[in-house]
């Protein structure tokens, strides 16, 4: 018998076969949706779900979805993006210096922010979305890309990352040793807390952007002109148009919108994944 | 290790007057107050406008509200269309969660077992989920459930029958919860696995000494450094259940006879809002839905925590 050690495991087959099983589960819609969007309408209904068929139309379709309805789609993956990169973005910098903050003074009031932030965590964010729209109503700012954007600016989870990133990757001596260089606070942290919140920073910005890409309560609710819609509020609409009178179906177009929409996202988490991993990992040493 | 502006020689640390030290402790609000500020307009005036709404009524015929007190709590207390969506996201909460959570646990505990070929491989595409839009998400499975050209057909032609129908009124909740478990077990994971990267080597290699197996070493060393983790993703995925809306509310495209109009109790405030302008009721219900979550969200904390300390 081989002898077994739990720091320097053998590779087991039996457990790569069992877990492939469920990569095989994580990867069958995925795979459906590529085989789909590649197929005109009729062939959707004429071919198998996980067999190519009838002419490839991959491009065809790209096409279509960019063009349809006066190249809609293209606004609104440009509102998402503005979406994501003002409101993700903005999260990303108040939950950095908020985090730091708390991490890094002891201010008067210090408790009470923490106390009513993670409380009102617990509150579900959309049993909260009905009213917020009645108050945004009331300010005149329903249908504008701020009742989208200004709720996106707080991410309670990037605060607590944040803070707790920063409470263990920023010694306090690095911080006096500035201050008595003379450095002013927000000097400090521009020039040097920063640089050393890179990782948790990234981290913050990634979730924040996949929650804003891919929100959907807020703006269904927000927003009532397609113009201002993001993609997926839009692909939806365009999947409802199958149905009640007058139904002009565009299956081959949300197909291939959804491929779209997805694409982005999954880039982006490929090319960052080394970032932001050792960010949530640092995120968790303290609890 | 990164340059900073640390001088080579470091001055001996003046220490700061008490004057001067709290002048500068308060200097903490110039980074907090904006989040505090934005967080205010989103999260507090909402909630505080919510609970005004819910004493208010609606007049059907003079126009113009009249205070009512607590009558709309009374009312959503006894209205049967509420408590039917609650029980159905409460059953939809007991069922799915352990499932998602418990592939989650087995995942992480493969991927961290050092056993896994390719191990890094599966943690990405496990994760892939969580980038796709819960729209995109639901839109394909709900084509895919769908015998137009999804694959339920295709298996009801394999298996030369019409037994397998996702979108069936039977079938629905299970449907939505296969969804929502392909969604987020990658998130989960994700949560428990970094937990699992911090464990001290040394408690390995202790439990190694012990005499400790693979299956012994998960339970003594993997699963109590786990608590922490797994109450929080409980409490998450306790929110998500009861707050579920979005994977119904596009499924309900496709079978619109199945999934009504307050199929979840987020749907059932909605629909109130945007269907039938009841703005004053349906700030009710999003009031004892927030509550009944925060409450049950603090129990499971409380218990998860407490236990085995």
């Amino acid at each position: 018998m081989a002898t077994f050690s739990v720091t320097r495991p053998s590779k087991s087959r039996v457990l790569t076969a069992v877990m492939a099983l469920y990569l095989v589960y994580t990867l069958v819609p995925l795979v459906w949706l590529v085989i789909n969007a590649t197929k005109t309408q009729p062939a959707l209904f004429s071919s198998s779900g996980l067999a190519f068929g009838g002419p490839f139309a991959l491009f065809d379709n790209i096409g279509q979805t960019f063009t349809y309805d006066g190249g809609i789609f293209f606004r609104w993956l440009g509102n998402t993006v503005l979406y994501v990169v003002v409101g993700a973005g903005g999260a990303t910098i108040l939950a950095t210096a908020a985090g730091y903050g708390l991490a890094k003074y002891r201010f008067p009031g210090r408790r009470a922010v923490f106390a009513v932030v993670l409380g009102a965590v617990a509150v579900p964010g959309t049993a909260l979305a009905v009213p917020t729209f009645l108050l945004f109503s009331k300010l005149g700012l329903t249908n504008t890309p701020l009742s989208v954007i200004i709720p996106s600016l707080i991410s309670p989870f990037g605060l607590y990352l944040i803070w707790v990133y920063a409470a263990d990757a920023i010694p306090d001596e690095l911080l006096e040793a500035a201050r008595i260089d003379g450095a002013g606070e927000i000097r400090i942290f521009l020039t040097v807390t920063l640089r050393q919140l890179v990782p948790g920073i990234v981290t913050v910005a990634l979730f924040t952007m996949v929650q804003t890409w891919n929100n959907y309560f807020l703006p269904l609710i927000m927003l009532s002109e397609p113009k201002w819609y993001p993609l997926t509020v839009g692909l939806n609409q365009w999947s409802a148009q199958a149905n009640g009178a007058g139904a002009r179906p565009i299956f081959n177009l949300v197909l291939t919108g959804s491929l779209l929409t997805i694409i982005p996202l999954v880039i982006a988490f490929l090319l960052m994944q080394r970032f932001w991993q050792s960010g949530l990992s640092a995120g968790s040493v303290k609890q | 290790m990164t340059s900073t502006a640390a001088p080579p020689v470091p001055a001996p640390p003046r220490r700061a007057t008490p004057a001067r030290r709290s002048r500068r402790q308060w200097r903490g609000w110039l980074f907090v107050a904006p989040f505090v500020l934005v967080f205010a307009l989103t999260f507090l005036a909402p909630i505080i406008y919510a609970f005004g709404l819910s004493l208010f009524r609606d007049q059907a015929f003079f126009g113009g509200t009249v205070f009512v007190g607590a009558d709309n709590y009374a009312q959503v207390l006894r209205d049967a269309k509420f408590w039917e969506s609650f029980l159905r996201v409460l059953l939809f909460l007991v069922v799915q969660v352990p499932i998602m959570l418990l592939l989650a646990l087995v995942a992480a505990l493969a991927i961290d077992s050092a056993r896994l070929h390719a191990a890094g491989f599966f943690r990405v595409v496990i994760f892939l989920p969580y980038a796709v839009p819960a729209v995109v998400a639901a839109l394909m499975w709900g084509f895919m459930y769908g015998d137009h050209f999804g694959l339920a057909a295709d298996l009801n032609h394999l298996l030369g029958t019409d037994a397998v129908k996702p979108l069936s009124d039977h079938w629905m909740l299970a449907s939505i919860g296969n969804v929502v478990t392909w969604e987020f077990v990658g998130y989960n994971m994700l949560i428990f696995y970094s937990a699992l990267k911090v464990i001290p080597k040394e408690l390995y290699e202790a439990a190694s000494i012990d005499g400790a197996g693979a299956f012994r070493t998960i339970a003594s060393v993997k699963l109590p450094a786990l608590r922490g983790s797994i109450v929080i993703a409980t409490i998450f995925s306790i929110i998500g259940s009861f707050q579920l809306f979005n994977e119904p509310n596009i499924m309900r495209t496709l079978a619109p006879n199945v999934i009504g109009t307050f199929y979840t109790p987020n749907m059932y405030a909605y629909n109130l809002s945007f269907g039938g302008q009841q703005y004053n009721y349906s700030a009710t219900v999003a009031i004892v839905m927030g509550v009944i979550t925060a409450v049950i969200a603090y129990v499971v904390q409380l218990r998860g925590t407490r236990k085995g300390m």
